[in-house]
């Protein structure tokens, strides 16, 4: 409760009867209330926050501080590790840690350091403090592997880490070869995650267009899921054990149930080009994707479309994506070299809100969430201002969707009854599962 | 397996190959078993197999081959044999050339085991067990591919992990469908932290550091995880929290009863009201008088003391001269009032105050008097009687000349003084007394207790005459005897011989008495309390007249307020008939108002009302003389129902089928033919609502705003109206119910990281199973 002076004023001071007949049209009420609410809300969204400028080569990668929001680390195309300062907007650190691409890259759970891996077939740990005055910028680790690495991701609370490349490898810390070593038939691995709750998961995506799920403490690998198309990276849900979401390279994101891949939860689709990377929020609900099309798509975690587009006219290909440790930002890093900076919420106020404030936000977001099918107001709420070319891309992937259906349905009727099967849309994007 | 698999593949080519769309074929997911490498090895299988089944068809053809085979071995036999030679020296030569016995044979089972049979160290069991093996011919299996049993062990370990996972099933849908997630899940309670957490791995460094420390552990101060000294915890295991915790609340208790004590005597203490003072002062005296009699009965000598002091107090509140009128301040005023209107009622007000002291006086006296009389009819004189009888007036000035002889009065007065001077010895206070009323009042209690009080005493004492008189002198103050005649030595005589004498019957008769009296007087006072009242209004409304409407009202009532006030402020002879007159005044006057108040009020209103009702009534008939509303409305409404009717189409063409001209008109049956007429349309709904018009048709503007197909996770109509029917706003609901209403599904803190979810959670929840507490609402609770 707060007893703030005009809450005191307004609740206490004056006592309200709620006879119905008293306050007529309700509904109409509330409904003018919600346009207003709507149309507010697209006023004050402006989702854009600040550019961080300075590498010289794309970024490829970033990786979260574990327990510091300010703090953020990215890999340039160049082989150049900088660490940012969010607050302030500005690079604190700069260092050469490979020749060729920086592949990937990882802070340890306890934040004191992070590992990067390169073109330069090493794994290096680095300090996240910087050298004091006089001494070198020196990994303290490094690790050298037979082969590429290409991604790279941490245990959750052991001193473990995943490499891939050729195969997934699963390294101690203190051991400069691999413990454990999957391969399953594939020669080259995208991405390779750990489960963030069930900590001795991981899932990698493989470049023949499977997805393989792995158990640290077993020999061998545990299922894959083969698709139509090559995922790029995927994520797994945070607060929900067993989902994890890839990225497509047939412009859609998947949501998996882990333990029944023969059909994904949830086909995410919208983006008009090849979807590079996907983060979780770090509440589960929502995840955001970044794409060859140069935008950043916000997707509810179980529905079909997004809800939010984020593109401004600068950004290129966006490569990498994060989303901030505090629910609020959304971090990224695209080919023109630029990280930028998102509210996660477009219109949300940033910033202590006033009580009444709070309630007032509260309140419009309920009456949003209450009157979101009459059309008028929906109609404002998912008016979304596009780039031409996506915009008419969008228009042509719809013309060439209702084709294909169109034929499909006609072969369909056109053939003998039972022998053109109803495929739906999430069985579609499957080839077969292996065991 | 590795068959069965294969058949599966086939059958799924073929049905690929049925298919007529590749490209569906290819979509549809299917398992697989990841056979790519075993390809060879299945085939040797087969033909392995294929090998075994022919043997079974054809024998005889099987059997040739077989003797060609070992005819042909037979050949390469000897080659073979020294191959072997040479590979096993070391097994088969010794170096001396001397060959082992059986060199060549097969090692049996039986061999080894031989000598275990006879060893006495090995269990029966394990013998048995080895017997039973030597007995059973059965071949063992030959072991899977490496393919075969690593796709196995991927299985069980994924079956492992799913059911791993699953675990978090509950706590997934619970999340889901919580109404509200606070973000971070387990967050710490806020709040400073002790300090060994926060500095963990600190150590004293530097000197003075270090000097602290010495000390602190010198002194048996905490330095570490206990934040009690030793003694402190000693202490507090003394006491535990349950004792503790009454303890504090009886504490607590006891300061409050206080504090409610303090604050109801400051607030009695602020209290203005005299009339509460009194009240409140005459409650504590029967109290004390109750007290006090106890008291008498237990411990007389403490009840003396008593007496003494009341004695005291009361001599004191007689002297000082409290509630006269014949302060400077009031003399002054009665000089002014004359010209003065302020003066003139500052000392109305003045006599306001002194009016209810004087009615208690006339109570209390006439109790006395009435006691007195009953005691002592015949020694009282008569004159004190017909004193009694005028004692209506509001004005202590006026009660000494309601005697019919003033001057009379005026000499008993003197006459007082004079005989209670030497009576009463020490206590020349007793002058006073005659003028002192209230004290009388408030004392009457008191003085009926003294009574009874010394009459005890004399009983046990021996009776000296010192105290006799001033006992005497008391009852006389008791009867308060305004006017004690010339013989008032006498009779002082007579009051001491009569209570000496009458000491012990008035004992005995006492209750009785007092009961009578208490009758008497409260006959007396509910009589006098009336009047009293009634005197008030008619003062007051005589006050309130004369100030309002000085012109208006008739001169005769005017006059008594002014009169009377000179009255009181010169007490001469002569003003009795004034007074009278006085009296008579107000009385007519409560007559008057009693009936101008009651009948007359209501029926004046209503008239007031009626009219302007029909003002009203006329006011609009007025405004709106010229329309006339209500048939214009009929009007309209008949309009539209009209317009609603589906007319008749006359088609009839004149001319089609007969002759048409300028005066002929088409047959009636053509027009019958050709007149169309429509079906009536459903009833309007204003149909039965005569003051409405409700309009049926479809406003494109709204349809703009409304929803035309059910959303989605509605299942009906009346769900999706329902939940749009429902107000969220603070107009329509409590705050309560708003705050409860608006709560957003998804919490999280400005600048707090969340964390993903850990295993405890899943601890938390099985722990919450065990127990049977796996509602809903708990988690939730639980999760904030």
């Amino acid at each position: 409760l707060d007893f703030g002076y005009h809450n005191i004023v307004i609740w206490h001071k004056f006592p309200r009867n709620y006879d119905p007949a008293l306050h007529p049209f309700e509904v109409s009420r509330e409904y003018t209330r919600a346009l207003n609410a709507t149309k507010l809300e697209r006023v004050f969204a402006k989702p854009f926050l600040a550019s961080l400028d300075g590498h010289r080569d794309g970024v490829n990668c970033m990786a979260k501080h574990t327990r510091n929001l300010s703090t953020l680390l990215s890999g340039s195309c160049d082989g150049e590790v900088k660490l940012w300062n969010l607050t302030k907007h500005e690079c604190v650190r700069t260092l050469q840690a490979h020749e060729g691409f920086v592949r990937g890259m990882v802070v340890r759970y306890c934040g004191a350091s992070f590992f990067t891996v390169g073109d330069d077939k090493t794994i290096k740990q680095w300090k996240m403090e910087a050298p004091g005055y006089g001494e070198e910028e020196e990994p303290l680790n490094t690790i050298l592997g037979k082969t590429v690495f290409t991604g790279l991701d941490h245990h959750q609370k052991d001193a473990v880490f995943a490499t891939c490349g050729q195969q997934v490898d699963i390294w101690d810390e203190q051991r400069s070869s691999p413990i454990r070593s999957f391969t399953w038939g594939v020669d080259s691995f995208s991405s390779v995650r750990f489960n963030p709750v069930e900590t001795e998961l991981l899932a990698s995506c493989a470049s023949d267009r499977s997805i393989v799920l792995y158990d640290m403490r077993e020999s061998a690998p545990l299922k894959k899921v083969i698709m139509t198309m090559r995922s790029n990276t995927l994520c797994w849900n945070p607060m929900e054990a067993y989902y994890f979401t890839c990225s497509n390279e047939d412009y859609n994101l998947y949501t998996y149930d882990m333990r029944y891949l023969d059909r994904p939860v949830t086909v995410h689709m919208d983006h008009v080009s090849a979807v590079l990377d996907v983060d979780y929020s770090p509440t589960g609900k929502e995840f955001v994707s970044a794409s060859f099309d140069k935008t950043i798509r916000i997707f509810p975690k179980d529905s079909g479309h997004s809800r939010e587009v984020y593109h401004t006219k600068r950004m290129q290909h966006v490569i990498c994506i994060k989303w901030s440790s505090d629910n609020k930002y959304i971090l990224s890093g695209s080919d023109e070299m630029n990280i930028r900076l998102w509210k996660a919420n477009a219109a949300e106020k940033l910033g202590v809100l006033a009580p009444r404030e709070r309630q007032a936000a509260n309140y419009n977001q309920k009456l949003k969430e209450k009157f979101q099918h009459h059309p008028q107001i929906r109609r404002i709420a998912h008016h979304r201002h596009l780039p031409k070319n996506i915009y008419h891309q969008t228009k042509e992937l719809r013309v060439m969707k209702e084709a294909r259906r169109r034929k499909y349905v006609n072969v369909r009727k056109h053939s003998k009854p039972g022998s053109v099967p109803v495929v739906s849309e999430k069985e579609k994007h499957v080839v077969t599962v292996v065991k | 397996m590795a068959k069965v698999s294969k058949k599966k593949v086939s059958k799924k080519s073929l049905k690929k190959s049925s298919k007529g769309t590749a490209k569906i074929a290819e979509v549809k997911p299917d398992v697989v078993y990841d056979d790519d490498g075993d390809d060879d090895e299945e085939g040797l299988y087969n033909a392995d197999e294929n090998i075994t089944s022919e043997e079974d068809e054809d024998g005889e053809d099987e059997r040739k081959r077989h003797k060609l085979l070992e005819a042909i071995s037979a050949i390469g036999g000897k080659r073979k044999k020294k191959l072997g030679e040479r590979s096993e020296a070391a097994v088969q030569m010794s170096e001396f050339t001397v060959n082992a016995e059986g060199e060549g044979d097969k090692v049996d089972l039986s061999d080894l085991i031989g000598t275990m049979e006879k060893t006495s160290a090995v269990p029966a069991k394990a013998k048995k067990q080895l017997k039973n093996l030597q007995r059973s011919t059965k071949t063992i299996e030959c072991p899977l591919s490496k393919q075969e049993s690593q796709r196995i062990q991927r299985d069980v370990a994924f079956q492992k992990a799913a059911t791993e996972v699953t675990r978090w099933k509950g706590i997934i849908k619970q999340n889901q469908r919580a109404e509200q997630l606070i973000f971070p899940l387990n967050q710490e309670p806020s709040g400073p932290k002790p300090m060994e957490r926060v500095v963990t791995g600190w150590k004293a460094k530097t000197p003075l550091e270090q000097e602290i420390f010495a000390l602190l552990s010198a002194n048996k101060q905490p330095i570490h995880d206990p934040v009690l000294t030793p003694t402190e915890e000693a202490s507090m295991r003394a006491m535990s929290l349950e004792e503790a915790k009454i303890r504090r609340a009886e504490l607590q208790k006891a300061r409050a009863l206080q504090s409610y004590y303090e604050s109801k005597a400051r607030r009695e203490r602020k209290i203005k009201s005299k009339k509460y003072h009194k009240v409140q002062n005459k409650a504590k005296r029967k109290d004390f008088v109750k007290q006090f009699d106890e008291m008498v009965r237990s411990d007389p000598a403490a009840a003396l003391d008593e007496l003494n002091k009341m004695e005291l107090s009361r001599m004191q509140e007689r002297m000082s001269l409290k509630h006269q009128n014949s302060g400077k301040w009031a003399k002054s005023k009665a000089i002014m009032a004359k010209y003065d209107e302020g003066a003139r009622k500052a000392m109305q007000q003045q006599l306001e105050v002194n009016k209810e002291l004087t009615q208690k006086l006339v109570t209390s006296l006439n109790d006395k008097e009435e006691e007195e009389e009953e005691e002592e009819a015949e020694v009282l004189p008569d004159f004190v009687n017909d004193a009694e009888q005028g004692l209506d007036s509001s004005n202590p000035w006026m009660r000494g000349k309601l005697s019919e002889e003033p001057t009379e009065k005026e000499i008993s007065d003197t006459v007082v003084l004079k005989a209670e001077g030497p009576g009463a010895g020490g206590n020349t206070v007793v002058v006073v007394e005659e003028e002192e009323e209230e004290e009388e009042v408030e004392e009457t209690e008191e003085e009926a207790l003294l009574r009874e009080f010394d009459s005890r005493r004399k009983l046990r004492q021996a009776q000296e005459t010192d105290i006799i008189s001033a006992d005497a002198e008391e009852k006389k103050a008791e009867a308060g005897d305004p006017d004690t005649s010339d013989k008032e030595e006498e009779e002082l005589s007579e009051f001491t011989s009569l209570f000496q004498g009458m000491a012990d019957s008035r004992r005995e008769a006492e209750a009785e008495q007092a009961e009578a009296a208490a009758d008497a007087s409260h006959t007396d006072t509910s009589a006098q309390l009336e009047e009293g009242l009634m005197r008030i209004r008619t003062l007051e409304d005589v006050e309130l007249l004369s100030q309002e409407a000085a012109d208006e009202a008739p001169v005769q009532p005017q006059e008594p307020p002014a009169t009377e006030n000179l009255a009181s402020a010169t007490p001469k002879a002569g003003k009795n008939r004034k007074r009278k007159r006085g009296i008579e005044l107000k009385t007519v006057l409560t007559k008057e108002a009693k009936v101008i108040q009651v009948p007359l009020a209501p029926t004046v209103e209503d008239t007031e009302d009626s009219d302007e009702k029909l003002d009203q009534r006329g006011l609009i008939r007025e405004a709106f003389a010229g329309d006339d509303v209500v048939s214009d409305f009929l009007k309209d409404k008949r309009k539209q129902e009209d317009a609603g009717k589906p007319k008749v189409v006359d088609l009839t063409l004149p001319g089609w089928g007969e002759w048409g001209g300028t005066n002929l008109k088409p047959s009636r049956n053509k027009r019958r033919r050709f007149r169309i007429k429509t079906a009536p349309p459903p009833r309007r709904k204003d149909q039965h609502l005569p003051s409405v018009i409700v309009s049926e048709k479809r406003n494109s503007s709204i349809s703009l705003h409304q929803v035309n197909s059910l959303p989605f996770p509605f299942q009906n109509h009346a769900q999706f109206e329902s939940t749009i029917r429902s107000p969220l706003g603070r107009t329509w609901n409590t705050e309560r119910t708003v705050k409860k209403i608006s709560k957003p599904k998804v919490l999280t803190q400005l600048g707090a990281i969340i964390e993903p979810m850990a295993r405890e959670e899943l601890m938390k929840d099985k722990k919450q199973a065990s127990t049977g507490n796996t509602s809903i609402v708990d988690s939730r609770k639980r999760n904030h």
